[in-house]
């Protein structure tokens, strides 16, 4: 009993971060209509920027804001210089070119940086608090479950009650509309594109101290739930991000807890056919949007 | 039809039998060729052969039906523990010589066969970045599979098989590298020509109608669900013998081996040979063989530091392909194929490149499907409108029958190899076209 409260307990943290870099997929597609498979490799190398900033100013506030500005820039780095000139009349041209971009990417980290895993330190206490006896969160993952609730929250704000965010939508929704009435379109697209690499950014350097620290794979998990996560969710639904990150947070965590670590990719390959082959919308969506 | 051609080779041969003839005649040549490489280069030209046997099948699936595979790797492991499974089975059971090889590469087949059923089911329900994701997960979860039911896979040991001598007939003749490839070199052959027939015939030509516009091509009477589930399938069962032979060149089979990266790696050899283009599967393949070889040779022969050279190791190769694959996607999505044929068309006077026009290439077969029936060229007919014209064409060709449209797609296939004469409109080839479209 113990156990499963600790289990859910650092499930849903764990989910929150999925849901987080879900989140991130879920910007790109409604703005660019493209997964992109590259988001892993990209949140790495903010993450890398950070833990050099934090390794320099010894300040680990200071390292999170580089590498959340690392990330937007990445985004914007990688919007304009490949993927808008990728062949748009095909979806596979972009998934292509952001496969290549991985390979590039984890392939200089690791040149640079070598293939040992650097121990990442957390900005608070990772050991857990006992509430009456029973192991719960940590101080960390609090830390995590309230900044990423915090900025999902900052995000809604942004497309709902603020101009850019009107903008945002209409030209991801209606672009050619958008562009007669006046939005810049492609410029709209490009501040997606950096949202959404800053946010993954924030996913992968709030995951990468719970984990066995920094190497150039280690968001390539991350990656895989966080897709999981957005086709279970559905890929137009932030909130779909959000209840199918916990969801498969905690799932992840219990199989884990209980089956092994070394389950746990079974598990997400399991989710994964049997969403796609009940719900190819996702649960969350109610637009039959991915079959021709 | 009388579009003017280059010489070609053998040119009163046409149609299946000149698929067949010059399936004997490059395979009889390769074989050759064994004789003059060291053992090495024979390993090498062995595993550049069984990567050919994936890269074939995922060149068709991705280029002709259009659907994405990350998990080839997983398929072709279905195809190596099938092979070593059986191959152990009858070991024990006191079989072997040719028979036990014959029955485990049909094992190994016949298990990423139904692998890629499963998985191709999936597949025609998903558009292009779903089933990426779903094949992602198929191969990054293949270590956890061989783990957890390690009874079987011997987890990341893997299995070792017992290997297959040089024939007695053969013995002082050829080393044990050159047999083997000799036999990868058969298989592959066999993979690549049955690939071929399949291209040019009427399923490869509802693989490219339902690739370029799904809609249009039920409208024709095309099942697509159907066509896309079979692209699946043949694609995994050329990957499961890629795997097998794979098995019997090395004599084991294990995780390790077929990492995501490994994966990655036979979408950069279809993507770099082009995509829906056997010839550039074999470049393909022969590419992602020789390169890391090569850049190792390389990095060594420099005297780097110790650490600098190990970390150069794996990585340097797998950026020069990231790099390709970019290149050549937005550069050049015909890849090596489509760079042959613009060289050897310039080599006939018409230096012209074709207009890399936005008209898919479904508008074109469809849209070409009268006229070709009236004139019997295809590529000679006149551009279609551009993009837009996709479910319009499609719509006033609904009547077209099967046959029409058949007629009308295999001849572009044909003349695609060959050089149009100069200041013939070149946008109604498909293979102009990129090859990926939708």
């Amino acid at each position: 009993m113990e156990r499963l409260a600790f289990l859910l307990a650092t499930g849903l943290a764990r989910g929150a971060i999925f849901a987080l870099f879900a989140l991130s997929l879920v910007l790109i597609w409604r703005a660019a209509r493209i997964i992109n498979f590259a988001q892993g490799a990209m949140a790495l190398v903010a993450t890398y920027l950070a833990f050099a900033v934090t390794a320099l100013t010894g300040s680990y506030p200071a390292g999170l804001a580089a590498g959340i500005l690392g990330g937007a820039a990445m985004g914007f780095v990688v919007e304009r210089g490949l993927m808008r000139h990728a062949p748009h009349h095909s979806p596979l041209a972009g998934i292509i070119v952001a496969i290549g971009l991985v390979m590039v990417l984890q392939s200089l980290l690791g040149i640079l940086f070598g293939a040992q895993y650097r121990p990442m330190a957390a900005p608070f206490d990772q050991s857990p608090i006992f509430v009456g006896g029973v192991p719960l969160l940590s101080p960390y993952d609090l830390f995590v479950l309230v900044t990423a609730l915090g900025v999902m929250g900052v995000l809604a704000l942004l497309f709902t009650r603020t101009s850019l965010g009107l903008q945002l939508r209409a030209s991801a929704f209606a672009p050619e509309v958008s562009r007669l009435l006046g939005v810049r379109v492609d410029r709209m697209v490009t501040i997606g594109w950096m949202l959404s690499a800053a946010v993954a950014a924030l996913a992968a350097m709030l995951l990468i101290p719970t984990e066995l620290g920094l190497n150039p794979h280690s968001t390539d998990m991350l990656f895989v739930y966080a897709f999981t996560v957005a086709v279970v969710g559905g890929l137009d639904s932030p909130v779909g991000a959000l209840l199918g990150g916990l969801t498969v947070g905690v799932v992840m965590s219990l199989v884990t807890g209980y089956l092994g670590s070394t389950v746990a990719p079974i598990a997400v390959l399991v989710l994964l056919v049997t969403v796609l082959l009940v719900k190819p919308g996702g649960v969350f969506s109610l637009r039959e949007a991915r079959t021709a | 039809m009388n579009v003017p051609t280059r010489p070609r080779l053998l040119p009163g041969l046409t149609g299946t039998p000149r698929v067949l003839v010059l399936a004997v005649l490059l395979t009889v040549l390769a074989i050759g060729a064994t004789f003059l490489l060291d053992p090495f280069r024979n390993f090498q030209l062995a595993t550049a052969a069984a990567y050919l046997c994936a890269v074939a099948g995922l060149t068709l699936l991705i280029g002709l039906s259009g659907q994405l595979s990350l998990g080839h790797a997983a398929l072709m492991i279905a195809g190596g523990y099938g092979y070593a499974l059986t191959s152990n089975a009858l070991t024990d059971a006191g079989i072997d010589g040719v028979p036990r090889f014959v029955a485990s590469l049909a094992a190994g087949v016949l298990t990423a066969t139904l692998l890629g059923l499963l998985l191709g089911l999936a597949a025609a329900r998903l558009r292009g970045p779903y089933l990426a994701g779903l094949t992602l997960a198929l191969v990054v979860a293949v270590p956890a599979i061989t783990s957890v039911w390690s009874g079987v896979f011997r987890g990341d040991q893997g299995l070792q098989t017992a290997y297959n001598p040089v024939p007695p007939a053969l013995e002082r003749l050829i080393a044990l590298e050159q047999w083997q490839a000799w036999v990868a070199i058969i298989v592959a052959s066999v993979v690549v020509t049955a690939l071929a027939l399949l291209r040019r015939g009427p399923l490869g030509l509802r693989m490219r109608a339902v690739r370029d516009d799904e809609t249009a091509a039920r409208l024709n009477g095309v099942p697509a669900r159907r066509v896309k589930v079979t692209a699946f399938t043949v694609s995994a069962a050329g990957a499961g013998a890629g795997g097998a032979v794979l098995c019997f060149v090395t004599q084991s089979v294990g995780p390790g081996a077929y990492t995501l990266a490994f994966s990655l790696l036979l979408v950069v050899a279809a993507v770099v040979g082009g995509l829906g283009s056997l010839g550039g599967a074999a470049l393909g393949s022969a590419v992602i063989v020789v390169l890391p070889w090569a850049l190792n040779a390389g990095t060594a022969a420099l005297d780097l530091p110790a650490d600098l050279s190990q970390r150069l190791a794996g990585n340097l190769s797998l950026l020069v392909f990231g790099a390709l694959l970019i290149a050549v996607m937005l550069l050049r999505p015909t890849g090596l194929a489509g760079l042959a044929t613009s060289w050897r068309r310039r080599g006939t006077g018409s230096g012209r490149r074709p207009a890399a026009g936005g008209s898919g290439p479904a508008a074109a077969v469809a849209g070409a499907g009268p006229a070709a029936a009236g004139t019997g060229a295809a590529s000679a007919a006149p551009a279609p409108a551009p993009a837009p014209a996709g479910t319009g064409a499609a719509l006033s060709d609904a009547d077209a029958t099967p046959d029409v449209a058949r007629s009308a797609a295999t001849e572009p296939t044909d003349a695609a190899a060959h050089p149009r004469p100069a200041g013939t409109p070149a946008s109604t080839d498909p293979s102009r076209t990129i090859p990926i479209e939708r």
